[in-house]
């Protein structure tokens, strides 16, 4: 019963809105076609490490439509292969943060008291930290690995979701049916990871969407400043440091690996407000 | 209004501490140590100098003496002397660039409000128009840019290749001999990009939230008052909408503090600005763990008063704050 609810739900509200909503379907589109590329990188892209340095600097051509980078390297393979990085570090760090702020953020809202307090004074710090300094600080201490600033975005970006399940569970753990479950004898973990948790789902997807964005753009940042993604690996923010060093004379170097961040980010962007307006019950046809 | 002060600064407290336990854990849980350094690339240092580089810098006593000492000097502002070349006490380092990052800082939310504003007055009032669709799509896209991109290209096409503005540091190479008009030109010069790109990102955030405040307010029942005593479009809008929708942005403000501070690294390496930001990259670079707790507190001291001023503010516009 309840689940054929759910379904008709996602079924008949959720999809039909979502579908409607053209900047929305546009950036499904973005986030669909960016995966599929950077899932088939090795197979319609040249090697991305193959250094020709009598191919240096090629403006853009037929051959090589984005041109080459200043060691002769293929900047639509680069920028394919670095697809992948990009992805994979936004959905990792996106996986950690999501993690963490629903594990502290469910802990507070449903145990409030001294827990509560306790968690949420932590987020009140941890949020007082320009978390830019944070992660840099962080970064350059550990050695720079891709796996190192996965953690580190996903463990300065937790605080946001932790604040919107604390909210959920505030205003659910007095409801009835929560009351009704306890009643039949269920543990805490099930209370709260069975029955209160899916209700929180639905704003999660939002943050965890708007999220990767955001991971991708610290990423790039972090990249281009040298202490990111290390060369010869390619990431979209690393390709950019070649572009400041040719500036004014190649800018294919520095248009191309920029616009590549920009895409993907309005991408996600506009699904993840897509789907927040298709949940928001306010906004009833 | 002092008692809601002292309440604030009160509460400040606690977070204060628990921003420089965080601080220290974080740099002392990375692996590597300043002496390495200064040592193990040189060969010329014995171990028994070694010991004594870790002895000035307390480094052999356990984590919570360490923290206990430096938490001390901390109260008396004194963040120890810098582990680079010139060993330069901590403070003055940060001292002679905090000014630099503030001003851009200043500067960028001050063109954030004065173009946001009306932007997300427009789009709110004239919902669905081609203004307004055109905005949105400013949103999304400004959103979208890395800001370090839009340097980037900033720098190619104004700086390089039409040599409107200069593309690095603050001053002139002449800037000592120029006349006091000359050089607040100079530096206005070179400050054009710096503030556009830092306040870019913000523009697009400020408007959108602008717009939606501004929708909200506008569905309430003292705008349909205002609207049937036949007040003009122009008086409800500007008088009796702006002012509430006004207020929220007041705490968006100090919100939007830490993201500004934490921009500053990225604009101040592109640009060879010679802020906090800067300072902050070169002492990560250096591992120099003086100056990087330094910073890494300041910046979160920052972010507290700001929230602290943005709270103030909010109390002194909205009479239903300072008295509750």
């Amino acid at each position: 019963m309840d689940g054929e609810v759910k379904q008709s739900f996602w079924r008949q509200v959720f999809w039909p809105r979502l579908r409607n909503n053209r900047m929305a379907m546009a950036g499904a589109v973005i986030v669909l076609a960016m995966a599929f590329l950077a899932l088939l990188a090795p197979l319609v892209a040249r090697d991305p490490g193959h250094i020709d340095i009598a191919l240096r600097l090629q403006a853009p051509s037929l051959l090589y439509p984005l041109g080459t980078d200043d060691l002769g390297r293929d900047v639509l393979a680069r920028i394919l292969y670095g697809a992948r990085i990009s992805l994979l570090v936004g959905f990792v760090a996106v996986g950690i943060a999501t993690v963490i702020g629903v594990v502290l953020g469910a802990l507070a809202g449903y145990y409030g008291r001294w827990v509560d307090t306790l968690i949420m004074r932590f987020v009140d710090i941890m949020l007082c930290f320009p978390s830019f300094f944070l992660i840099l600080a962080v970064v350059a201490f550990l050695e720079p690995s891709i796996w190192n600033i996965m953690i580190i975005i996903g463990l300065t970006g937790w605080m946001g979701v932790a604040r919107l399940v604390r909210a959920e569970f505030l205003s659910l753990r007095e409801r009835d049916f929560v009351l009704a479950v306890r009643a039949a004898g269920a543990r805490d973990s099930r209370i709260i990871f069975r029955h209160i948790l899916p209700n929180a789902l639905s704003p999660l997807l939002v943050s965890a969407t708007l999220g990767v964005a955001g991971a991708i753009l610290t990423e790039s940042a972090l990249s281009f400043l040298g202490i990111g993604v290390q060369p010869p690996t390619p990431s979209w923010g690393n390709m950019l440091i070649a572009g400041k060093q040719t500036l004014g004379s190649a800018w294919w170097l520095s248009a191309f690996p920029g616009l590549a961040i920009l895409v993907t980010v309005l991408g996600y962007n506009l699904l993840g407000e897509g789907i927040r307006d298709a949940l928001d019950p306010r906004l009833k046809e | 209004m002092l008692p809601y002060l002292f309440k604030r600064l009160l509460l400040m407290v606690p977070l204060l501490l628990g921003i420089t336990l965080i601080s220290f854990v974080v740099i002392h849980l990375a692996p590597g140590e300043p002496t390495d350094l200064q040592t193990q690339l040189n060969p010329e240092v014995s171990a028994e100098l070694q010991q004594r580089l870790r002895a000035q810098y307390d480094l052999d006593q356990p984590l919570m003496v360490q923290y206990g000492k430096w938490l001390g000097r901390l109260v008396r502002l004194d963040f120890g002397d810098s582990f680079s070349q010139d060993r330069r006490p901590v403070t003055a380092k940060i001292a002679e660039r905090l000014p630099v990052t503030i001003l851009i800082n200043v500067l960028s939310i001050g063109l954030i409000l004065v173009v946001a504003v009306p932007i997300g007055i427009l789009s709110a009032v004239r919902r669905n128009s081609h203004f307004d669709r055109l905005t949105t799509v400013f949103v999304f896209v400004g959103f979208a840019t890395p800001s370090f991109w839009l340097a980037l290209l900033l720098m190619d096409v104004l700086g390089v290749r039409y040599g409107l503005f200069p593309i690095v540091g603050l001053k002139s190479l002449g800037y000592d001999y120029l006349s006091w008009s000359g050089r607040v030109f100079d530096m206005a010069h070179h400050l054009v990009l710096p503030v556009f790109v830092s306040a870019f990102g913000g523009l697009a955030g400020f408007s959108r939230y602008m717009r939606a405040n501004m929708l909200e307010v506008i569905r309430q029942d003292y705008i349909l008052t205002a609207r049937a005593k036949g007040l003009t479009e122009k008086a409800v809008i500007c008088k009796h909408a702006l002012r509430n929708a006004l207020l929220p942005v007041i705490t968006i403000l100090g919100l939007s503090v830490p993201g500004l501070i934490g921009g500053s690294v990225i604009f101040e390496t592109i640009f060879a600005i010679p802020g906090m930001g800067k300072l902050f990259y070169d002492g990560v670079m250096m591992r120099d763990y003086p100056l990087i707790m330094g910073i890494l507190v300041i910046g979160a001291v920052l972010t507290l008063v700001g929230n602290l001023l943005a709270d103030l503010g909010y109390a002194l516009a909205d009479p239903r704050i300072r008295h509750s």
